[in-house]
């Protein structure tokens, strides 16, 4: 056996990146996303061997091939129950789930539900364009009604999900949100992910170049954003705008919020709710907002810790025996009552 | 009622099958346990089978809801549950009319009267008294009102009528195990330890066991009340419990775990009727290392153990017929990345949802072949509710040692079955260490041992092999994703051989009984053993020219075989589907292997199996 030294080296983002040509699309959102990974993960000063990238299918589970940390590209809408086994046989390790709309929502929406529910120290990153990319561009479960696809030519008919309306639905502990290309932003939100004990789920919209181009514009396009993104931090006032001139509040005799201009001639700033990440109430309001009568609201928008899945799994085991010195196979056979013969 | 002291002569019987029928609310299974446990203590030879409904409690009263337990016990060597039932325990008219059918004539049905009430006997569809209307004239009947004798019997510890009416199956049990002559002492110490908390009940239900074996003991009322004797069985010597498939299984997987060397086994599945048994025993034996996972689906329960093989651990998931199709995709993605697996199929009988609690053995076609493209992996079976415990093991070593999943055929009847085990040594179980790569030098994920074909096992964790698998092609001499047409064909290939080569790693097939040529051999795999052994040997007896050949591996065949099946002028293959071993055969070997085919649900019977035999002379 070979004796390997472990260096602390601190790691450049390069340095997370595999050997392997990337090959998306050029101009695809998967880039923007690739890169603010790979600066998150030398941030977080992560150890190539102890970090595990597993996707499903799609475009952006080609994602574990681009990095140079274990990775698991497994199939269509199931990751989450590979992470989990992952994380079952070795706590230890650092899980990251990618997916996409339609295999983390669609097929795997199952999958979806339950590992948020269970809370699994997983990060999750679903990168949502509302288009199945890699199948040449049919609708997907979040896309808008009336988007024309191949298979909807006449327009699509279905009501789209909300990624993160859904995971705070299915238990999720931990619901953030960011867009592709704004990268301080992804970094951010994925080093909070990562920081989370439990499952934390991600959502990043990120633009499809071939299938879906612009369909994130009305809050992502450079002159659109400053009014249409509201950026939420926690213990702030919930004010957005080029100067933070405008906010939301909860409107009067209602549970409805709306948005309303802050400071002189507008509203007392008093009256402006402050974000609180740990309020779920609060977190299912947010997320249900939308362009263009509302701004999107990206960062953390939930976060509410406690035990994760695999830490009472093993604090179960260890309760009943595990790791301690591991019992007789002949007690066990016998413990039931045995006979002798001659 | 005249009561005598005299002691009855009790006559003498090689073998005897009893089964108790009742509502599936009467505690039948706990009835034929017991009994089970006192035939094992008294040293016989036994072979158990439950039966019941799908039905969790179905109305009272009805046919659909009767449940049974049978158990054939003998001082001779016993390898079946019994063709016809000797003694039939008919706890209401439902389960008289389900299961009179399998009572030999001149068979005893003993029928507790205070159940056969008019209303038991409409829901039943009895349109007179079967006790009363001669229709039982071919049997020995022993009416008993064992309603009314329960409740005097308990009458002195407080129960509600409920509550009593409850303890009817304990008087009857104490009634057959006065007829068999088998001891009380370990069953009621069971009872005081099952009611610790309400002795009442403990000691209500022992006062109805004593009853109904002092009801035997005393009671004259009938002359068919008889007692006998079962002699003890000739086995070999050594320490011996009872067990049954399901739990044979659980403990060879520690057993293999061990041997294998792995720290940690993650059971995960869904559940599923009748695998969900392997699940709930498992989840029991944390303290050796195992953690069960109940997960959303049979998908997911996979998809666990397949990250777990990943992160190094034995992944093991279990399921039944319709879960199997479910986690197709799955076993391919394993084959793909060519991860360790063990995956218990208990078969049942299909197609769709079928009969969830009845045995088939169909699932074979699907294990072997059910997958989308080129898709080899091992299967095994086991044949008895024993061997389960020495197929497991062996299961793991194949799946560990090649790096590929291994189906486990069990069945509805092997899951519940239980018989007589000659305990392992435990120190002399096989060890076969996998070995976790960690040196870099030249390393690349699909970096394959010479001669087993196995890729290196490298694990999340271990510095400087960090590498990325998945389900795309991969490039035989670097890992990469490749798409060229030469690497696929070449790596089919390979997948191809590494499964075959485990031909030349499993010991060479040999008959289970009789010579390797012949007239005739019968050859069978799973749970058929026990009936195909009983009808060969009886054959033999007669002078039949019939050998038993029965397979644990079934794919890869072992090496032998084809030679093996040449030296017999016929080949017969009895199986609990309509012909799919048979078939397999055919295509290895292009031998003329006759089927002889059984989906009713239930095991084949011996004397369906020696018409067979006599008719392939």
């Amino acid at each position: 056996m070979t004796v390997t030294t472990i260096t602390d080296a601190e790691l450049a983002p390069k340095d997370y990146a595999s050997d392997q040509e990337v090959r998306w699309c050029p101009g695809c959102g998967d880039y923007a996303i690739l890169k603010a990974v790979q600066k998150t993960l030398a941030e977080l000063g992560a150890r190539r061997e102890r970090t595990v990238f597993v996707s499903g299918i799609g475009c952006a589970a080609r994602f574990p091939y681009y990095l140079s940390t274990y990775g698991f590209h497994t199939i269509h809408g199931r990751a989450p129950t590979i992470a989990t086994g992952i994380k079952l046989a070795n706590p230890e390790l650092d899980v990251w789930v990618i997916t996409g709309d339609g295999d983390g929502l669609s097929i795997g929406g199952n999958h979806m539900l339950h590992v948020l529910r269970r809370n699994v120290d997983l990060q999750i990153v679903l990168f949502n364009n509302e288009i199945y990319g890699l199948t040449k561009g049919q609708y997907s479960p979040t896309s808008r009604r009336g988007t024309r696809s191949p298979s909807t030519p006449q327009g699509s008919i279905e009501n789209p999900v909300s990624p993160c309306a859904f995971a705070l639905g299915a238990g999720g502990r931990f619901v953030a949100r960011a867009v592709d290309t704004q990268q301080a932003d992804v970094v951010a939100v994925l080093k909070r992910a990562h920081a989370h004990q439990g499952a934390s789920f991600v959502e990043v919209f990120q633009n499809c170049v071939v299938f879906n181009d612009g369909v994130f514009d009305s809050f992502t396009a450079k002159d659109a954003a400053p009014n249409a993104q509201l950026h939420v931090e926690h213990g702030k006032p919930l004010v957005f705008g080029p100067q933070g001139e405008r906010g939301l509040r909860l409107k009067p005799g209602t549970l409805a919020l709306e948005v309303v201009p802050v400071g002189d001639g507008g509203v007392p700033r008093d009256d402006i709710l402050v974000h609180d990440e740990t309020n779920r109430t609060l977190a299912q309001l947010l997320v249900g907002l939308e362009p263009p009568a509302f701004p999107m609201a990206l960062g953390v928008l939930y976060c509410a810790p406690t035990t994760s899945y695999e830490a009472d799994v093993y604090a179960q085991a260890r309760a009943a025996g595990l790791g301690r010195e591991v019992p007789d196979l002949g007690a066990l056979l016998t413990r039931d009552g045995t006979w002798t013969v001659g | 009622m005249a009561i005598s002291t005299r002691p009855r002569a009790r006559q003498a019987r090689e073998s005897v099958v009893i089964r108790f029928a009742g509502d599936s609310g009467d505690g039948m299974q706990v009835t034929g346990s017991r009994f089970t446990v006192e035939a094992a203590l008294a040293g016989n030879d036994l072979t158990t089978f439950p039966d019941f409904p799908a039905e969790i409690r179905a109305p009272a009263g009805t046919t659909y809801g009767v449940s049974a337990f049978q158990i054939h016990f003998g001082g001779v060597d016993v390898t079946t549950p019994g063709d016809a039932v000797d003694v039939l325990v008919a706890m209401n008219p439902a389960a008289l009319k389900v299961d009179l059918k399998d009572l030999r004539v001149g068979g005893t049905v003993v029928v507790d009267t205070g159940a056969f009430t008019e209303r038991n006997l409409t829901k039943a569809g009895f349109p007179a008294n079967p006790v009363e209307d001669g229709s039982l004239a071919q049997y020995q009947v022993l009416t008993v009102d064992i309603t009314r004798l329960t409740g005097e019997a308990v009458k002195a510890f407080g129960l509600s009528t409920r509550e009593a009416h409850r303890c009817r199956n304990m008087w009857a049990l104490g009634l057959m195990l006065w007829m068999y002559g088998r001891d009380r002492q370990v069953t009621t110490d069971w009872l005081h330890r099952k009611f610790a908390d309400r002795p009442e009940l403990a000691q209500a239900n022992v006062a109805a066991l004593n009853a109904g074996h002092a009801f035997g003991e005393t009671a004259e009322m009938s002359e068919h009340l008889v007692g006998y004797t079962v002699a003890k069985a000739p086995v070999e010597p050594g320490r011996y419990r009872a067990v049954s498939g399901t739990e044979a299984i659980a403990w060879g997987l520690i057993a293999g775990m061990r041997g294998a060397g792995i720290e940690k086994m993650i059971f995960a599945g869904y559940p599923i009727t009748p695998a969900s048994l392997l699940l709930h025993t498992l989840a029991g034996l944390k303290a050796h290392g195992v953690l069960t996972f109940q997960a959303e689906d049979e998908i997911a329960a996979i998809g666990a153990v397949i990250g777990a093989a990943y992160a190094g651990a034995l992944g093991v998931t279990s399921s039944s017929g319709p879960g199997m199709a479910l986690k197709t995709e799955m076993l391919g993605l394993a084959i793909a990345t060519e991860l360790p697996l063990v995956v218990v199929d208990s078969q049942r009988a299909g197609p769709s949802t079928g009969m969830p609690t009845k045995a088939e053995q169909s699932d074979l076609f699907q294990a072997v072949h059910g997958r989308n493209a080129d898709a080899p992996l091992a299967v095994l079976a086991a044949a008895t509710a024993s061997d389960g415990f020495e197929v497991a093991i062996e299961a793991v070593r194949i799946a560990t040692k090649y790096m590929t999943p291994v189906i486990l055929l069990s069945d509805a009847y092997l899951a519940h079955a239980a018989e007589p085990w000659r305990l392992p040594d435990t120190s002399a179980l096989p060890r076969f260490p996998v070995h976790y790569r960690t040196d870099p030098a030249g390393f690349h994920p699909f970096l394959r041992d010479p001669v087993t074909l196995a890729r290196a096992w490298a694990v999340p964790g271990t510095p400087e092999l960090e590498h990325r698998i998945g389900g795309l092609e991969k490039d035989y001499d670097t890992g990469h994703i490749s798409y060229d047409p030469d690497n696929h064909a070449r790596m089919t290939r390979t997948r191809a051989a590494k499964i075959a080569g485990i031909a030349n790693d499993i010991p060479p097939q040999r008959p289970a009984l009789g010579d390797d040529h012949g007239a005739v051999a019968v050859v069978g795999w799973g749970s058929t053993y026990g009936a195909i052994h009983q009808a060969v040997r009886e054959a033999r007896d007669d002078g039949v020219d019939v050998s038993h050949i029965h397979l644990r591996y079934l794919n890869p065949f072992p090496s032998n075989l084809g030679d093996l099946l040449q030296r017999f002028d016929r080949v017969l293959v009895p199986e609990m589907n309509t012909g799919q071993l048979v078939q397999l055969l055919r295509a290895a070997y292009l031998l003329p292997a006759e089927g002889l085919n059984k989906v009713e649900g239930k095991p084949f019977k011996v004397a369906e199996l020696s018409a067979a035999i006599r008719a392939s002379l």
